[in-house]
């Protein structure tokens, strides 16, 4: 529970790849390491690979309230991974600004319910920065990260999953990583909105991202004990979305259940819902069998005690999923 | 470099937290123990005068009564205990979330509330347990409410950090730093235009005084001649970050540059008393003023948080020893003979037992209904519904 509840980030970025490496399909050589010590390590070769790169957020400088920093102030100074005082908006102003003179500025946000004050900045400068000065300037180099979700006893304002607001500004790519995942020591390069199908499946096809992915994934088993074969699709970038996946997918069984922790009214699902909708009403003989299923949190503030009702959990899922195979 | 500085400033930073408790300058013969007040006024200095940024100073010679200072050693007390039965509850996982604790700054709730009535507002941030008790809160609630169980003073919704008590005036309780600042000058907004001669003080701390929407709300509390009183509790650690780490200037009560400011001995709950009364009567005469209240806070950040990777053992037992509050009330008791050292210990007891009464009462409230989860979003009824994937209304009817 702690590894799923806290292993989880996303960032926000116009660029987020190292600068050397090639890009691959999926590194095959590497080990199981968890968020924390893969963030890790992607920042120690970041700052390594550019010398203008720079990480500061509020207490980093020790580590950080995750220990995604640890180590970096050590290595490479004070000059280039420093704390900053308590102001969301003043760092993300600030984080744009490096990344308008070329630098690679990785802002954090120390947990997503905090980003509201930066909400400006971020959609109101981040996102326009190139649109509106006709190419002359980007902030490409900008990379926020923050992590978010729910932990169990976080409450109101350490739980929130914002993505719904960001994914609806053109000029932001959003995106998400797995809590443990196999990953390479060495620099690689993944492509951005490219989804992954964790596991293949013909009856039902269940889209997330993040966390959200371990609860599925233990949805598909029990599934699978009935003798449903689900389809598991990690997401991984939210906007852009990687449409043609989800498409292929839903193409081949018909069925699309989507779930996630923000709630379920304007939350990211129902973009994917109405584009899939869209795609897969009728087409070639093959049509959707069944509504999309969204299988999200409840339309409250997010609760203190109540979290364990308001969560999508692994039985709400599995739930829809028989609803949705048998509809 | 960075590692000379760090030793010369939070040397300079020792310095200046362990001021310690000056001597009265006389003692009086009274005769007896016991709290029979005569009504007698007494006037003791503070630890320290105040300093003043374009106001003058109060006077540092602050009258107060014999009940006074019991009260006053009784409430911290209680307030003290009450942390610390907190923290206990935490680690036996009967609080959950995250809990703040205010040990240490006692001095400021109580003596903010020996200077100003009910019917004034106070709006905080997290760190709320013992502001909320300073209130007129009960024990009872406070337990609740940290355990989650529906006699809470938010009926369990809130949690540690969101106390409130409407009939008080305590406005919470909340949890974005800074946030809570803007919205007690729009209360003080509001008390200027009822024309009740009431005021409001908005609290927040060291790491939130760098907060955009603090000098928003200044200016606009200034121009309209708001009566609202903000008040730093300086406990010179933004979370893990010290004070000089995170502000160019340090000195709190000057950041207000046209709106005067004054700086407080926070371990002096006479000072404290004797600032507000001071601020309150200001503020309904000419508007904003800044108190800067110089605090600290034993335990860490919060219950995560040791509190040791950012400072030393000896800086926390150093303060502990030289300008606790309770302590330093204590002895002004015992000097003035107002009571005698074993009376103020069976005091002690006696608030222990009140602690544990209150924490068994509490253990008894159930959870709230699952039902709760849905109200106060909207009116009755709107935004409860869940569909299912048949497309059929469904409500959703929870364990």
């Amino acid at each position: 529970m702690a590894l799923r509840g806290l292993g989880r980030r996303i960032s926000i970025g116009k660029r987020c790849f190292s600068s050397a490496s090639e890009v691959e399909k999926r590194p095959r050589d590497g080990k199981q390491i968890n968020l924390f010590s893969a963030i890790n390590q992607a920042l120690h070769i970041a700052l390594e690979t550019d010398s203008r790169a720079y990480v500061f957020g509020e207490d980093v400088g020790f580590g950080g309230v995750f220990r995604c920093t640890t180590g970096l102030a050590d290595r490479f100074g004070r000059n280039r991974v420093f704390n900053t005082p308590l102001c969301e908006q003043g760092i993300a102003g600030f984080a744009i600004g490096l990344a308008a003179m070329g630098n690679r500025a990785i802002a954090e946000i120390q947990f997503a319910d905090y980003i509201y004050p930066a909400f400006d900045q971020i959609v109101n400068e981040a996102a326009k920065f190139r649109y509106r000065s006709g190419n002359q300037f980007n902030c490409g180099g900008l990379t926020i990260r923050s992590p978010y979700g729910a932990v169990g006893h976080g409450g109101h304002y350490h739980s929130q999953s914002p993505e719904a607001f960001f994914c609806h500004v053109p000029g932001l790519k959003w995106l998400y990583r797995l809590a443990v995942e196999e990953v390479p020591e060495r620099d690689y390069m993944l492509p951005l909105s490219q989804a992954e199908v964790i596991r293949q499946g013909s009856d039902i096809t269940l889209v997330g991202w993040g966390a959200q992915l371990s609860v599925l994934e233990r949805a598909c088993d029990e599934a699978a004990k009935d003798g449903i074969s689900c389809e598991l699709i990690d997401l991984r970038t939210l906007i852009p979305w990687d449409k043609e996946t989800v498409e292929a997918s839903v193409r081949k069984t018909g069925r699309l259940l989507v779930s996630h922790e923000a709630p379920v009214t304007g939350g990211f699902g129902a973009e994917i819902s109405a584009s899939i909708a869209e795609r897969c009403f009728l087409r070639h003989g093959l049509q959707l069998e069944a509504p999309v299923a969204r299988i999200c949190g409840l339309d409250t503030p997010f609760p203190l005690v109540y979290e364990p009702f308001y969560m999508p959990t692994k039985n709400k899922v599995l739930d829809a999923i028989k609803a949705t195979v048998n509809y | 470099m960075a590692v000379s500085r760090l030793a010369s400033s939070s040397s300079s930073l020792s310095k200046l937290l362990l001021r310690p408790l000056p001597a009265p300058p006389f003692s009086r013969s009274f005769s007896a123990i016991a709290s029979d007040d005569d009504g007698t006024v007494l006037t003791i200095e503070t630890s320290v005068p105040f300093t003043g940024h374009k106001i003058d100073p109060p006077s540092r010679s602050v009258d107060t009564t014999r009940n006074e200072l019991l009260s006053f050693f009784h409430d911290m007390s209680v307030m003290r205990r009450m942390e610390i039965a907190a923290d206990s509850l935490y680690k036996a996982k009967l609080i959950r979330g995250f809990c703040h604790l205010y040990d240490g700054q006692e001095a400021v709730a109580i003596g903010m509330e020996a200077a100003i009535t009910k019917r004034d507002s106070i709006i905080t941030a997290y760190r709320d347990h013992c502001t909320f008790l300073g209130r007129g809160g009960t024990l009872v609630e406070v337990f609740s409410e940290l355990m989650g169980r529906r006699s809470g003073c938010s009926k369990g919704k809130g949690g540690s950090m969101h106390f409130y008590k409407k009939e008080a005036g305590f406005y919470g309780g909340h949890g974005i730093v800074g946030a809570q600042i803007p919205l007690g000058c729009g209360l003080a907004f509001a008390q200027k235009y009822s024309k009740d001669e009431t005021v409001t003080f908005a609290l927040y701390g060291d790491g939130a005084a760098n907060q955009g929407q603090l000098f928003e709300a200044l200016n606009m509390s200034a121009l309209w001649d708001l009566p609202v009183i903000l008040v730093c509790e300086n406990n010179h650690y933004g979370m893990g970050t010290a004070e000089w780490r995170a502000s160019k200037s340090p000195a709190y009560y000057k950041r207000g540059d046209y709106v005067p400011g004054l700086k407080v001995d926070g371990m002096d709950v006479l000072a404290v008393k004797q600032a507000c009364k001071f601020a309150k009567e200001h503020a309904l005469k000419n508007g904003p003023i800044i108190l800067e209240m110089d605090t600290y806070r034993y335990h860490g950040h919060s219950m995560s948080d040791p509190g040791s990777t950012y400072r030393t053992r000896d800086e926390i037992s150093g303060v502990r020893q030289e300008r606790d509050p309770i302590e330093r009330v204590r002895k002004l008791i015992l000097t003035y003979e107002i009571s005698s050292a074993s009376e103020l210990k069976d005091i002690e007891k006696g608030i222990r037992k009140e602690v544990d009464e209150a924490i068994r009462q509490a253990k008894e409230s159930p959870m709230p209904d699952p039902s709760e989860l849905f109200t106060n979003v909207y009116v009755k009824g709107f935004g409860v519904e869940a569909f299912g994937a048949d497309r059929k209304e469904v409500k959703a009817v929870l364990p």
